[in-house]
């Protein structure tokens, strides 16, 4: 079978016009907020050394800071400000997705711009500025027909590493709800969806490679002051921003936009909401691979409509609470916080997704453990393993705590390997899924936990403050209520984790609907 | 009584902050320069010849003292319009790297708002001026031209606004011997044709000699002397003496070696 007619190539194809043209969007928008800024400021700073030391170091720092980070910090400082924004002058505005987006690829876009500006014009012959007063010239056309001039192949350089890089790093906006050619990297990353990962890797390096030469063609046809290569090169460019709009405004069509979460179950019944409004009519898209801690700011801010969370990750994370409740009387608590923020509680789905030591049934057998309490004396010898938030989420505190547990070491690992890491001895014990279908692939068993240090994590189904009384959206969703156990959801997660043209998750999604519609 | 000299410094003087506390560069300067005359400046580095140049068209200011130009202060013209009335050679050409020759030559014309077809004209004068072919030189960039070439583009960009003055820092300095030679005579006849007022820096005592009117000699930003080549070679001045050595030993030698009478 060729590539070309591989079912995830094309379903991958069929994204590109959305994702690419989001991705185009958000990082012209960002290298333009970053040039606008950057460059005045590099003229101003130009014979100023202390300001110029001041914004080189602060644009240093900011380079250093990871691009996950920097774009995961602008989410809630936004937030905040949206929050004041609203006090102070009533206006209110999203804090998800492009605009903090924008910001911090902008911020990331300045060091290149403002350093070769800067050294750009250091470089100037002495001599030649002497001489362009000698003959006449104001400071300004010193700047404008000398300085800059003789500097633009530097500035340009510059302009085109931040492009470069602004291009690389919109991939990791995904999580913060910008929809970017990242999607496509994460999905593939969670679901071992390799033509997804290459496919978008691709798009972002050619994406990259096109605005570069694009510059580069502007740049020479500054130098040769030939305005029809100036001309093409801004045109090509206006031209492409123009046609990333087009398919936006097909796009925000849809009237319901599906959140998920950044793993392979998510994107699965993320694919099963979607499908299950499209079969009542209604239009849905989806926004997938969001961060754990952005998703329920935008739903309850409207950017979102509906998605699937995990009692208990609600419970500790979003409402910090300490205090451990029987699985019923936590839902009821949940309901009270959730009605606070106007989020409706539409249900449970049936299976619950917990966090669970998990390790390898024969060694567990071998060793005598069946519960977390047999564990605790061989802790002292055994590592472990966990996805990359639960060793600070609060449950593993109250875990290690409840039992006395202190692991030789403790190492945080890309969910999808955790399993065949434990699997392989590589780990000891892994902080596993409930409803993962390589537990069963590897053999694996889940640790009982006696004292109920871990919260209950029912997957529940949150909707939007302004979908509290949409009775059309509730209807459609209904059936899925109560219908998903967890025997069906291991089934699941575990075709989806395959790497084959069933695993995508809109095939997993339908099988899955099959087996709950009987 | 002499005419009214159409450039005059009177104790000029001015510093630079230096490492070691600051450097006078130029230390109670008094000299006056004639209308049509042709001055040259000679001294070592850090003798404050440049600087008394700079001064001049206001690229620097002056710490105390006045310089008058056709009996006006310069204080009270604004230093852009000043540097536009005044033709000025740079050491090397410093033509700009980015521009043809023609735009070059143009700029002054250009920054005072003369029209194109105007400057374009200009700009083919000046060329023949200076003898360069305009078909073969008006659109290249200098990167391809000689030195030579360069500072002939350099001489006719000075001359493009039509000034009175023109100023020169040690305009031939890098050129080959032969080269400097021509150019330095070819300028001489230009500063004669269109009764320019000339000051030149130089270094080089023996191009002085055989270029200018007068020269001025200075040491340590002091004027040491003022005279023309005859009134130099009679000075009693220890350091103007020392200076007159290596042309008046290389005029013997040239003279040993090319008798009079003799043919080549």
């Amino acid at each position: 079978m060729s590539l070309l007619s591989d079912p995830r190539f094309t379903e991958a194809l069929s994204h590109l016009a959305d994702y690419l043209g989001s991705h185009l969007r958000v990082s012209i928008a960002a290298l333009a907020l970053g040039l606008i800024v950057s460059f005045p400021l590099a003229l101003l700073a130009r014979n100023r050394p202390a300001l110029r030391n001041l914004l080189l170091g602060v644009a240093s720092v900011v380079q250093t800071v990871p691009g996950l980070a920097l774009l995961a910090l602008f989410y809630p400082l936004l937030l905040a400000l949206a929050a004041l924004s609203l006090r102070w002058f009533g206006l209110s505005f999203s804090a998800f997705g492009f605009l903090p987006a924008v910001l911090a690829l902008a911020l990331y876009s300045m060091l290149p711009v403002l350093r070769n500006t800067i050294t750009g014009l250091d470089g100037v012959d002495a001599g030649l500025i002497e001489a362009a007063k000698g003959v006449g010239m104001t400071e300004r056309q010193a700047l404008t027909m000398v300085e800059l001039p003789l500097a633009l192949p530097v500035i340009m350089a510059g302009i085109r590493t931040a492009a470069v890089w602004v291009i690389g790093t919109a991939t990791l906006s995904t999580p913060i709800g910008q929809t970017s050619l990242g999607n496509y990297i994460f999905a593939g990353l969670q679901t071992q969806n390799w033509v997804l990962v290459v496919f978008g890797c691709v798009a972002a390096a050619v994406l990259a490679l096109v605005v570069d030469q694009l510059l580069a063609l502007i740049e020479n046809g500054l130098r040769a002051r030939s305005r029809a290569r100036v001309g093409l090169g801004t045109a090509t460019i206006a031209l492409m921003v123009g046609a990333s709009l087009l398919p936006s405004l097909a796009g925000s069509a849809a009237r319901y936009t599906i959140g998920a979460k950044t793993f392979t179950e998510q994107y699965v019944l993320a694919a099963l909401l979607s499908e299950r409004l499209q079969a009542s009519g209604l239009s849905a898209a989806s926004r997938a691979g969001l961060g754990s801690s952005v998703i329920y700011g935008a739903l309850k801010s409207g950017d979102i409509d509906l998605y699937v969370e995990y009692s208990g990750t609600l419970w500790a994370n979003q409402f910090h609470h300490t205090e451990q409740l029987p699985r019923a009387a936590l839902l009821d608590a949940l309901k009270a916080d959730l009605a606070r923020d106007k989020v409706t509680l539409l249900g449970e789905l049936g299976f619950e997704n917990a966090y669970a030591l998990v390790m390898p049934r024969k060694k567990a057998e071998a060793l005598g453990i069946r519960s977390i309490a047999d564990l605790v004396r061989h802790t002292s010898q055994m590592s472990i393993a966990g996805d990359y938030e639960f060793f600070s989420r609060p449950e593993w505190a109250a875990l290690r705590d409840a039992y006395g547990l202190a692991f030789r070491t403790q190492r945080q690992m890309q969910p999808d390997f955790m399993y065949a890491a434990v699997a392989s001895g590589e780990v000891d014990v892994i902080a596993g899924y409930t409803s993962d279908g390589l537990i069963a692939k590897y053999d694996l068993v889940v640790l009982d936990d006696p004292r109920q240090a871990i919260p209950p994590y029912d997957a529940i189904l949150l909707l939007a403050p302004k979908r509290a009384d949409d009775r059309a959206l509730q209807e459609a969703l209904r059936p899925l209520l109560g219908r998903i156990d967890i025997a069906t959801m291991q089934q699941a997660n575990l075709r989806a984790s395959g790497n084959d043209a069933e695993s995508s998750p809109q095939a997993v999604a339908r099988w899955l609907w099959s087996k709950i519609a009987k | 009584m002499p005419p009214t000299p159409l450039i005059t410094y009177s104790n000029v003087r001015k510093r630079f902050p230096g490492p070691a506390g600051a450097v006078v560069a130029v230390d109670d300067v008094s000299l006056e320069i004639a209308e049509g005359e042709f001055l040259a400046i000679v001294g070592g580095s850090g003798s404050g010849k440049t600087t008394l140049l700079r001064l001049t068209n206001r690229l620097i200011e002056a710490d105390s003292g006045t310089i008058r130009i056709a009996g006006e202060d310069i204080n009270g013209i604004d230093p852009v319009g000043l540097r536009r009335r005044i033709g000025n050679v740079f050491q090397s050409g410093a033509l700009f790297p980015h521009m043809t020759v023609a735009a070059n030559i143009g700029i002054t014309p250009k920054l005072l708002g003369t029209p194109a077809s105007e400057i374009a004209a200009r700009v083919d004068d000046l060329l023949d001026l200076v003898q360069l072919d305009r078909k073969a030189h008006r659109d290249r960039l200098p990167d391809a031209l000689s030195g030579g070439q360069r500072q002939r583009v350099g001489v006719a960009r000075a001359l493009a606004a039509r000034p009175r003055i023109v100023l020169m820092d040690e305009p031939f300095g890098a050129l080959d011997p032969l080269t400097r030679d021509t150019l330095g005579s070819d300028y001489r006849a230009l500063h004669e044709k269109l009764a320019l007022t000339t000051v030149m820096i130089t270094h080089d005592i023996t191009e002085a000699l055989l270029l200018a009117d007068r020269i001025a000699v200075m040491r340590s930003g002091r004027l040491v002397e003022v005279g023309t080549p005859t009134e130099l070679a009679g000075s009693r001045e220890p350091y103007v003496s020392e200076l007159m050595t290596t042309p008046r030993r290389q005029a013997a030698r040239l003279k040993a070696l090319l008798p009079e009478s003799g043919a080549a």
